[in-house]
């Protein structure tokens, strides 16, 4: 596989929210805005590389037997990493994501890329997955919210354009799945999936 | 690619490798972070204590025990040209939609409320979270406690004189007996210093 379709796929053709639909418990709970997916996006795509990197680095050092646990071992630190330095560092995001930032560890997208690409190819192509995968969840997450504050408070990126209450239920967890429904109904019109 | 062999030993070494790089990495990042983060819980704080009582140069914090709670208070007693210019409070209550939430009370010296800023809360987006805005909080500033006797402060429904959120009688029910909590440690602290 060329790196260039490696790092594409994340986006539209293995999309993880889209397409895979991994990591649905944060792509439902924080986007209720899109600056908060978007963040979220962000923190998962640094966990995944960086995930990815090491588990590519040490893959044929762990006997096969306990390489879950060393997968989870090496993503819970870096998920640790990334919890604290937005506690420090950009507290008010921090805020609004709260619990969602350390359940980063169970987000199946990141172990599932460790165990599907990361423990059978090399360092480059798996940083490279690792980015492309990332972003693409932060692609979906960013849609997302910003299709859920459009309806729901009618603002962009905190950016209000009419001042008045939006249509409360796509702030609420019931308009998440409706907005992820409408948009995966989208996405598999454009890319022709009967 | 030769996997590795899972012998009870080298199983055993790998996740005490694995684990102890992990642990190394976090603890180094946690001793990073700590600075950045105390500092901004203290910042946090102290723009609560500005907005709830504004015109202090210095405060003195106590804490004090109210008869009807878990935790104890922290009181900011304001001080400005050498004088007391009143106490801010930083309440909480249990029973949020959510459970807990955290609000910080000023009063001035006769105990009338000055202002109320929300620290810490979970309520739902949209409803609960109306809790900090203008046309609920408003209701508290210039009130005293003291004229609502035993019962505190309570919202329409129950007979008092606030009025609740639309689709958020839980939340301002939460939030007046926060202010009323803060109040009893108010009133308590008075006491003990005559």
């Amino acid at each position: 596989m060329n790196q260039m379709t490696n790092f594409t796929k994340g986006f539209f053709k293995e999309n993880p929210v889209f397409v895979m639909l991994l990591g649905m418990c944060p792509a439902l709970a924080v986007t209720n805005s899109a600056i908060n997916g978007l963040g979220m996006g962000l923190a998962t795509t640094f966990v995944l590389v960086m995930s990815n990197f090491v588990i590519a680095l040490i893959k044929n050092l762990i006997p096969s037997k306990v390489r879950i646990p060393t997968f989870i071992v090496v993503i819970a630190s870096f998920v640790t990493i990334v919890d604290l330095s937005m506690a420090g560092f950009v507290p008010a995001l921090h805020e609004q994501l709260g619990i969602f930032i350390p359940l980063i560890v169970v987000n199946c997208v990141v172990l599932g890329r460790a165990e599907a690409f990361a423990s059978k190819n090399t360092i480059g192509s798996s940083i490279i997955d690792g980015l492309g995968m990332g972003l693409g969840f932060a692609l979906a997450l960013t849609m997302l919210g910003a299709v859920r504050e459009i309806f729901g408070n009618y603002s962009v990126f905190g950016y209000k354009f009419i001042q008045a209450d939006g249509i409360l239920v796509f702030i609420l967890s019931p308009g998440a799945f409706i907005a992820l429904g409408f948009l995966i109904a989208l996405i598999n019109q454009f890319t022709k999936k009967a | 690619m030769a996997k590795k062999e899972s012998t009870f030993l080298n199983m055993f070494l790998t996740l005490l490798i694995v684990t102890a790089v992990s642990s190394l990495a976090a603890s180094a990042v946690y001793n990073l972070t700590k600075g950045p983060i105390a500092e901004v819980a203290r910042m946090k704080q102290q723009r609560a204590i500005e907005q709830v009582m504004p015109g202090f140069t210095s405060y003195d914090e106590v804490r004090v025990m109210p008869l009807n709670g878990k935790d104890s208070l922290s009181m900011f007693k304001g001080i400005k040209d050498g004088a007391e210019i009143g106490t801010a409070v930083n309440t909480y209550t249990y029973v949020g939609y959510s459970g807990l939430f955290k609000i910080m009370v000023g009063f001035d010296n006769e105990g009338k409320i000055i202002n109320t800023e929300v620290l810490e809360q979970k309520e739902t987006p949209g409803l609960g979270t109306k809790m900090a805005l203008p046309p609920f909080k408003d209701q508290f500033v210039g009130r005293n406690l003291a004229d609502f006797g035993k019962t505190g402060i309570q919202v329409s429904k129950d007979g008092g004189v606030i009025d609740a959120i639309t689709a958020a009688t839980i939340t301002s029910r939460a939030f007046c007996d926060a202010v009323n909590r803060a109040y009893g440690a108010w009133e308590e602290n008075k006491k003990d210093n005559k």
